[in-house]
């Protein structure tokens, strides 16, 4: 057919409009799914543990607490709950940061884990752990996350701005992420052989990365964050997606590709090194969380980033889960179950969905 | 009517002024103007500074646009991504962007029309990082097409396509400047279709202007000795229009 004139089309322009709407409608249905699959994960995580209940215990005692006995709402409330949450906003919040970083940089390898943003804060931790010195005035209590905290900010904020040197590509950024993981690691080591052997199983026990560490005040400032970062990326949901076609194509749409950049950054940042200065290194959720959102929904950020949201936290709910079962009364370190849950899934994923990987 | 036109317009890349001394005759409504110039000349460059996206001296200006921000639309040379985005909604991000999240019926309508008019229906759903060359930039040509610009920039938008594909798009892109008043800016390399689809050509070389003005007083056998390095005649085909017939390479 020849190249025709615009005004002149009727009935085969429907097509696409109709194309478009029923993939938009699945891409909600999906995010649907995904969420009641979160419901789901939440409340088995609740019910899931030495003690086991069944789901109606569950949601009787989230909606009618005084209808089930002390027991069970005390292990549901207070035991449960804090762990099950943080593992929720967690993982949601790690896997916004590892969609947004991939996307500014143009890089599927990008993430909190790999750029060294972990490792910063596992170091700053150790710091906090050995010397007891904090990088902050702050309390006794808040030394090891506030330390991991200064540690994965300043990471972050360093390679922000060797990011926006001039003749830096994208491929030196994650370089330079890979140079920092060796780095901290090394300094990491270096900190642990002078530890005492009480401090050093400490160090050991952070870096892994456990949900145990959980409080109410730490998942109400890591909701917070992930609250406030939020709206900020949703109002520049067309803006980013247009990044992944390219700086030059964003900013021939009109797109201020350095200052949205810079404002993600700063965002990510605070996404990333909260939650790690929380609960040690959880390594694969910001990596596999934004591939399983991409596979599914694409990378339109009006469904990438509530799927990455709802992929990361779904993800860390069930190892959760996977954490407590695999041996009965023994809660293993979530970080080494992610890894282990995460590849495989991740691998599978891949082999069965080629086309839609990056 | 929209009108354009360049007064003394450079373009720098950090402290290094890359382009310089452009000035154009006023360009009106409807015009097609083709920028030639041999490889690395300062076309891409030229065009980034028109569209704001370089600093430079010289003033670019703009009459009679109401469009604000969306009055000039740029399409790189570079069409390559590796986004997981369908062709649909790479065309819908052009369009929708700095608005609401919600698609409207008319934003679809448009991108149907235009998908439409380039032939490219078939491709609507397929990922962008399954496209040939030559797809790929018809999708740029469409994402450029649905800002609906007063001033369209195209940096090589053919240079990837068939000869027929070549032949359409450019007659498409022509009936659109005419009938919807827009100015269309296209660099290319190939001095034929220069001829056959420019109301007036912008010759630069070495990110200097060497001439701008009717396609024929700028393309001729002594520019294309002194800039191209070519021995060349300008010839009328079987209709009527003028082509470059190239000898050799120039002694």
């Amino acid at each position: 057919m020849a190249v025709a004139d615009i005004t002149d089309m009727t009935e085969a322009a429907a097509q696409g409009r109709g194309e478009y709407r029923a993939r938009t409608r699945r891409k909600i249905a999906i995010l649907v799914g995904l969420s009641l699959a979160l419901c789901l994960s939440f409340a088995v995580d609740l019910a899931w543990g030495p003690a086991r209940y069944g789901l109606d215990q569950v949601v009787l005692a989230l909606f009618h607490p005084d209808a089930v006995s002390a027991q069970v709402r005390t292990v549901v409330w207070d035991i449960r709950m804090p762990v099950a949450v943080m593992a929720i906003v967690v993982g949601a919040a790690l896997s916004v940061a590892g969609a947004q970083m991939q996307t500014i940089l143009a890089n599927p390898l990008a993430s909190p884990f790999t750029l060294g943003i972990s490792a910063a804060a596992s170091f700053g931790a150790a710091l906090g752990i050995v010397t007891t010195v904090p990088l902050l005035p702050v309390a006794a209590g808040l030394i090891v996350p506030v330390n991991a905290f200064i540690m994965a900010l300043a990471a972050t904020l360093f390679i922000h701005f060797v990011s926006q040197a001039r003749g830096v590509t994208v491929q030196t950024v994650v370089l330079l992420g890979i140079a920092l993981v060796f780095t901290f690691n090394a300094l990491l080591a270096f900190v642990q052989y002078l530890a005492s052997e009480q401090a050093l199983s400490q160090v050991v026990f952070w870096t892994m990365g456990s949900l145990t560490k959980a409080t109410w005040p730490k998942i109400w400032i890591t909701l917070v964050v992930l609250l406030v970062a939020l709206p900020l990326f949703a109002r520049n949901a067309w803006a980013l997606t247009a990044i992944r076609l390219g700086e030059d194509k964003a900013a021939s749409f009109g797109v201020n590709v350095r200052y949205v950049r810079l404002e993600t950054m700063l965002i990510i940042s605070l996404l990333a090194s909260v939650p790690v200065s929380f609960v040690g290194t959880i390594g694969f959720v910001g990596l596999v969380g934004p591939h399983i959102a991409r596979m599914i929904l694409g990378e339109d950020q009006r469904f990438f980033l509530p799927g990455s949201v709802l992929a990361g936290a779904l993800l860390l709910s069930v190892t959760s889960i996977v954490s407590k079962s695999i041996i009965p009364g023994v809660v293993f370190p979530i970080g080494i179950i992610t890894a282990l849950v995460g590849v495989p899934f991740f691998i599978s994923l891949i082999l069965s969905n080629v086309r839609r990987s990056w | 009517m929209v009108a354009l036109e360049l007064d003394g317009v450079g373009a720098r890349y950090g402290k290094r002024l890359v382009v310089s001394e452009v000035s154009t005759p006023t360009i009106t409504a409807g015009e097609i103007v083709a920028v030639i110039g041999p490889n690395a000349a300062g076309k891409s460059t030229l065009f980034k500074r028109v569209a704001g996206l370089l600093s430079g001296p010289g003033e670019v200006r703009l009459s009679q646009s109401s469009k604000g921000k969306n009055s000039i639309s740029y399409m790189p040379q570079d069409t390559s991504a590796n986004a997981v985005l369908t062709v649909y909604e790479s065309i819908l991000l052009a369009r929708k962007q700095g608005s609401a999240w919600s698609v409207a019926d008319d934003d679809l309508t448009l991108i149907d029309h235009v998908m439409t008019a380039l032939n490219i229906t078939e491709i609507a759903f397929r990922d962008l990082g399954a496209l040939s060359g030559g797809q790929r930039q018809l999708v740029s040509v469409a994402q450029t097409l649905v800002r609906e610009p007063d001033i369209m920039l195209m940096d090589e938008p053919t240079s990837a396509l068939d000869l027929h594909r070549q032949v359409e798009v450019l007659s498409f892109m022509q009936a659109q400047a005419r009938q919807k008043g827009m100015i269309v800016l296209i660099a290319i390399h190939d001095l034929n279709q220069a001829l056959r689809f420019a109301d007036k050509v912008l010759l630069i070389a070495d990110g200097k202007m060497r001439a701008c003005g009717d396609p024929l007083d700028v393309i001729n056998p002594a520019m294309l000795r002194d800039i191209y390095g070519v021995d060349a005649r300008i010839e009328k085909c079987s209709r009527q229009f003028d082509h470059v017939i190239v000898d050799g390479v120039a002694a």
